[in-house]
């Protein structure tokens, strides 16, 4: 069984300690919620967890073994959302979404369509995402999700601008991936609507 | 992480590089302008006297093709890093080292294969003899690549500075000088009708050196970058 392990993490930006000695252990079908205000180092915490930056203290291993020693080992786990969406405007859904898929751990059982299908933008494939709407935009880089065999879903803020029924699609993608046996590392302002018992929440603002 | 995955992540990223700067190429033109711009510009500037242009024809083409090169680097990791793509590179299940060099050659191919494309048109404003119009699209050939091998350097580690313009051509420009010297001096040289082993040697050097250490130099950068 996978898990991803945090022993004593700590986080330094501009000489200011945003956080120290954090520890945690997510595991199958676990939650991890990030709480805490503006400033308070969730992006940074789910950098760190994503492997692109080093932590200031600590350790954190995957399945027993420092993630940044796996490297793209341990990123064929994982698949992230931050607040810039990776679409590239001047391609189609269907070329962002076959590019994600290429350089992630290819999904087999998920093809393309379905995954647009899942995120509610079946008729989109061909349309440039620069001609999407914000909030369409959104789910397409959550359909991102979908395409690859990540066990860990690293989401930064990922309601950001989807309205209510937007929220309830991806929310539903949550459950499905929780269920499975997945694992999800989220920040947000929403309540996310999951059993209480699976979910690890950490707040970071002292 | 196997071959085949690795060889279709390196194909599909090269894929997707041509295909934007097809959707975008009329940004991709600036370069290639800029480049015959500054070259048609000089026999206006100095007067049309064939032995003078003769003489200097190898250090103008270079020196334009080096500086179109300069003025095309940002644009490689510019719009990925401000779309948040360059976040799912560092992420990929591949190596990021292959990614780049999938990225830099796709570049290449956008920006550096057009300078070599229409060299001989101007060697022949210039007034370049024959063979000298060869050896120039010898060098090019070898050279240009190495400039974007080691531009992407300098890219990679100030993509995420405001303006990083300036930064980047004071990192660049001293690594870019092997190459300007020894190919214009193999243009002029095969003009007097001398052999040109030694110059193409030492590009071929050059190039290899570069395909072969620069995507790690410029995967660590990006790490610092974003890191």
């Amino acid at each position: 069984m996978s898990c991803l392990e945090a022993r004593d993490l700590g986080c330094i930006r501009d000489d200011r300690s945003l956080f120290e000695g954090l520890s945690f252990r997510l595991g199958p079908g676990q939650v991890l919620l990030l709480e805490g205000r503006n400033g308070s180092g969730k992006t940074s915490l789910l950098r760190i967890l994503c492997g692109m930056r080093q932590p200031d203290g600590g350790a954190l291993e995957w399945n027993g073994e420092d993630i940044f020693d796996l490297g793209p080992d341990y990123h064929a786990h994982i698949a992230y959302v931050g607040h810039r969406d990776g679409v590239k405007h001047d391609l189609t859904a269907r070329e962002n979404l076959t590019v994600a898929r290429g350089l992630g751990a290819p999904n087999t059982a998920v093809d393309i369509e379905d995954a647009l299908d899942q995120v509610e933008l079946w008729g989109f494939d061909d349309v440039p995402a620069r001609n999407l709407s914000a909030g369409q935009q959104r789910r397409l880089a959550l359909a991102r999700l979908l395409v690859t065999r990540a066990d860990l879903w690293i989401l930064d803020e990922p309601f950001t601008s989807l309205d209510s029924h937007g929220i309830g699609i991806v929310e539903s993608l949550f459950a499905n991936h929780v269920a499975a046996g997945g694992m999800l590392a989220v920040t947000s302002h929403h309540c996310v609507s999951l059993n209480d018992n699976d979910i690890i929440r950490i707040n970071l603002s002292p | 992480m196997n071959t085949p995955s690795l060889y279709r992540a390196f194909s599909l990223l090269l894929w997707r590089d041509l295909l934007l700067a097809y959707r975008r190429r009329t940004e991709m033109i600036n370069p290639l302008l800029f480049f015959v711009l500054v070259t048609a510009l000089f026999p206006l500037g100095i007067g049309a006297n064939p032995e003078l242009l003769r003489t200097i024809a190898p250090g103008i083409i270079w020196v334009a093709a080096l500086l179109a090169a300069i003025l095309s680097l940002d644009s490689v990791f510019r719009s990925d890093f401000d779309d948040g793509s360059l976040e799912q590179f560092l992420i990929s299940a591949q190596p990021l080292s292959v990614l780049v060099l999938a990225k830099v050659i796709a570049h290449w191919l956008i920006t550096g294969l057009p300078l070599l494309i229409v060299a001989p048109l101007l060697g022949l404003l210039l007034d370049l003899p024959g063979p000298s119009i060869v050896t120039l699209m010898l060098t090019l050939l070898l050279g240009t690549p190495v400039l974007s091998m080691i531009g992407a350097i300098g890219v990679a580690l100030t993509v995420g500075l405001r303006r990083g313009g300036v930064i980047l051509s004071l990192l660049v420009l001293p690594l870019y000088i092997p190459v300007l010297i020894f190919a214009a001096n193999a243009v002029e040289t095969s003009g007097a009708g001398l052999p040109i082993t030694a110059h193409l040697s030492l590009l071929s050097a050059l190039l290899v050196l570069s395909v072969s250490l620069t995507p790690l130099a410029t995967a660590a950068a990006l790490k610092i970058s974003l890191g």
